[in-house]
């Protein structure tokens, strides 16, 4: 099969074009995943862009996104596939004189009473497409047995039909905030990519191209301050997400350079727990 | 290069880290597709396919530096051989000149004064110049670091001599005042801070190079093998608490949160899932409605189970503090699968601190109190563990009851006292259960003052917990 891409650097470039602003290494493991056909398996903090990167690169090869959330009690019929059982009994009825039971069995078992859900929908596609299997670790460990076959052979065995085998190889990400520990069997299948909070650099540039109106000097500044605040020993330490939120707050407030002051009567806009906000606050204060 | 790389997942393994079959051969793909000269790509394809828990990139990352140092372009044993570097230090050598420090010497960085050499770091760490940091880094080690072949030292000792001779402490505080005069007055209280930040960061990276440049000369003189098992370190999970350096309790703490996370998610479902109560015959029989009254789906009670109500008693003296600190940490982070948590330490004399753990929801600000305000000294500050019992018991042994779960924590290294482990025996009759967890390995147990046996007898059992691993799987049967 076709490389979808020349080199890393033409991952990071073309992230870049689509406002995704990649590191080496998440360049690498997303070049790295096409050579070698093998899903991404992403973990880190809340909010540091694990399901934006799947989405981006989605767009980046203009390929189908089809993603499949992952939640409690997800299970085959709504990963998978299931059997249209109203359409089945529809027909059962219709033929109830005629056909002998054996041409109705073949029949409803057809691949026109299949109603196909993300993961066999993203393997039978016929144009290209990236699976995002999103918050894996929010599902049984059990249940993850349901994506082994899929995340190896890239097929499906359906029983009653047979065995469904992927056209193309998608790229699959899975992403996980890590709540739990994964199977080794679903480790093993994937190449492993931790995102963490962004270096200095790269977080200026992430607000730079996803607030607009924001000026060098304040994304600079902005990136520098939540460095700061990610070195404070806190609940939960502001995300990407936060940082931009932030930003796009400063900029409504009309801000072109932050003082002690402005920044500790927006920090509920970056932290969310009070202590959080109270401890942040006593280290920015300028008394 | 097939042998450097099967070394080096000997080496992993080695270091505790679980590479599976596939994944060694998945490396061995990766690296094929990656242009061997781009260090960085290279050490991607084989993090990616080799290490699956980030709290392992450290030790990864080590193995890695062992194995692969003297790989790449800024590979060099003597000082300044690539082009940028050199073109930026003759720049800078010339500047120096021109104002007239400079002696005139040709003899490219070996001539230069240290008070030259000083000066010039300094301008680099002003401008954050990468490669003029790597080479000064290169230079300092050569000079100072005394390093000679075949010497059995560790990477520490020329790492403190090297650091020693240059002051860095000095060198931020010299940064800082350049700083100010550069802006021509006085910096506000935030604006100080992110200059701070930014200098110390950018000294962080200066020692690193310095560390980096050590290393490689380290593993040219040894060989990365005997290097790597100098280095090896114990997986965050598997340090002793009674042991841990500093470095390795800053890991530790960070390790700590993740692990919580995990650990109250998991019980959370636990509490939800586990036990399937008596069948519910009228929900059934409701839901059987929709199956044209065939009791298809049968229905539970789901029990809520009691949540226990936690006392934990803590020694907190010196080598078991760490430990009593990570316990309670780990307690507390959970502490809503429990009813209640009450928390009380000790020496000699014995304290109750659950108001701390009250006043605030930050557990560390909590555990800095204890350290520094609890009342827990009686007469001399060595553990006396059958005085503080006894206290206790006087204190607030009838507040016990039959859905107490009490963790006693300690070495139970008694310095001689009397045990008074009758209190112990009296806890355990009012109490549901009661568990002493031991932070020493279990070969210690019972010799010179450790009188955990008799205290043990009296208790519903008795539990290493080292490190972080066995600390997490008590809880977790615990909860
Ligand atoms: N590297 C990045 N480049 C551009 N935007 C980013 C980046 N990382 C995070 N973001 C932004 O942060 C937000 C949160 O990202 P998201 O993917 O939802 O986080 P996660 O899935 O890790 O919880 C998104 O709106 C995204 O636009
Ligand atoms: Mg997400």
């Amino acid at each position: 099969m076709d490389n979808r891409f020349e080199s890393v650097q033409s991952v990071r470039d073309g992230l870049k074009a689509v406002n995704y602003l990649a590191d080496d290494g998440i360049a690498g493991v997303v070049f790295l995943a096409d050579r070698l056909g093998k899903p991404i398996l992403v973990e880190g903090p809340a909010g540091t862009g694990k399901t934006q990167l799947a989405k981006s690169v989605a767009e980046m090869i203009g390929a189908k996104l089809i993603r499949l959330q992952c939640y409690e009690g997800l299970d085959e019929s709504k990963a998978l596939y299931e059997w249209n059982y109203k359409k089945q009994l529809l027909r059962i009825q219709a033929d109830r004189n005629s056909d002998a039971w054996n041409d109705i069995h073949d029949d409803i078992f057809g691949s026109e009473f299949l109603l196909t859900r993300p993961l066999l929908e993203a393997i039978t596609s016929k144009e290209p497409v990236v699976l995002l299997i999103d918050e894996v670790d929010r599902v049984e460990v059990e249940t993850e047995a349901l994506l082994l076959e899929i995340l190896s052979e890239y097929q499906v065995s359906i029983p009653e039909l047979g065995t469904i085998t992927a056209t193309q190889i998608p790229l699959v990400f899975l992403t996980s905030n890590n709540t739990r520990e994964l199977s080794e069997a679903l480790k093993r299948r994937c190449l492993f990519l931790h995102v963490d909070y962004p270096q200095l650099e790269r977080e200026k540039e992430i607000v730079l191209t996803k607030v607009p109106g924001v000026t060098e000097m304040l994304a600079d500044q902005i990136a520098r301050i939540v460095r700061s605040i990610r070195q404070i020993d806190l609940k939960k330490a502001p995300s990407v997400s936060e940082t931009i939120d932030w930003a796009r707050t400063l900029v409504l407030l009309g801000i072109s350079t932050i003082n002690a002051e402005q920044a500790k009567e927006t920090l509920h806009v970056l932290l969310k727990y009070q202590s959080d906000i109270a401890k942040a606050a006593k280290e920015l204060s300028d008394d | 290069m097939l042998d450097l790389l099967s070394g080096f997942i000997i080496e992993l393994r080695n270091a505790g880290l679980p590479v599976s079959l596939t994944e060694n051969l998945d490396a061995m793909h990766a690296i094929s597709h990656i242009p061997l000269e781009d260090r960085e790509a290279f050490k991607y394809a084989l993090a990616a396919t080799l290490v699956k828990n980030n709290a392992h990139w450290r030790s990864f990352e080590t193995v890695f530096e062992v194995y692969f140092s003297l790989r790449g372009p800024e590979y060099s044993i003597s000082d300044g051989d690539r082009e940028g570097s050199i073109d930026d230090l003759l720049k800078q050598m010339q500047e120096a000149q021109m104002k007239g420090e400079g002696n005139g010497g040709a003899g490219g960085m070996d001539s230069l004064t240290p008070e030259e050499l000083m000066n010039i770091l300094m301008n680099a760490l002003m401008n954050g110049d990468q490669a003029l940091m790597r080479a000064l880094a290169r230079q300092a080690v050569q000079r100072f670091a005394g390093m000679e072949p075949g010497r059995p030292v560790g990477g520490t000792y020329y790492l403190y001599r090297t650091l020693r001779n240059l002051d860095l402490d000095g060198m931020l505080d010299k940064l800082m005042e350049a700083s100010k005069k550069e802006v021509g007055g006085d910096l506000t209280k935030l604006e100080e801070r992110l200059e701070k930040d930014e200098y110390n960061d950018r000294i962080e990276k200066f020692k690193q190079e310095v560390e980096a440049e050590i290393r490689r000369r380290l593993v040219a003189d040894r060989g990365a093998e005997a290097m790597a098992k100098t280095l090896r370190k114990p997986l965050p999970e598997d340090v002793e608490f009674m042991h841990a350096s500093r470095d390795e309790m800053q890991n530790l703490k960070k390790s700590l949160q993740p692990l919580t996370r995990k650990l109250a998610a998991r019980l959370a479902r636990k509490r939800r899932h586990g036990r399937k109560g008596p069948l519910d015959f009228r929900s059934t029989v409701r839901h059987s409605l929709a199956y044209g009254g065939v009791p298809a789906e049968p229905k539970f009670k789901y029990p809520r189970p009691a949540k226990p109500e936690l006392i934990v008693i803590a020694d907190i003296s010196g080598s078991v503090a760490a430990f009593a600190r990570f316990t309670l940490m780990l307690v507390y982070a959970i502490s809503n699968q429990f009813s209640k948590v009450r928390a009380f330490v000790f020496i000699d004399g014995i304290d109750e601190v659950t108001e701390y753990f009250k006043k605030t929801e930050d557990i560390s600000e909590a555990i800095h109190r204890i350290n520094t305000e609890a009342d827990v000294i009686w007469v001399d500050g060595h553990s006396d563990y059958g005085h503080a019992f006894e206290v206790f018991w006087d204190k607030y042994g009838k507040e016990i009851n039959p859905k107490s779960t009490v963790l006693l924590l300690g070495d139970a290294r008694n310095n001689y006292h009397a045990s008074q482990a009758w209190v112990i025996k009296e806890i355990r009759q009012k109490a549901r259960h009661v568990y002493w967890l031991n932070p020493e390995p279990r070969s210690y147990w019972n010799t010179g003052d450790s009188i955990v046996g008799e205290y043990g007898t009296h208790t519903d059992g008795v539990y290493e917990c080292r490190n972080l691993r066995q600390l997490e799987a008590f809880v977790e049967k615990l909860a």
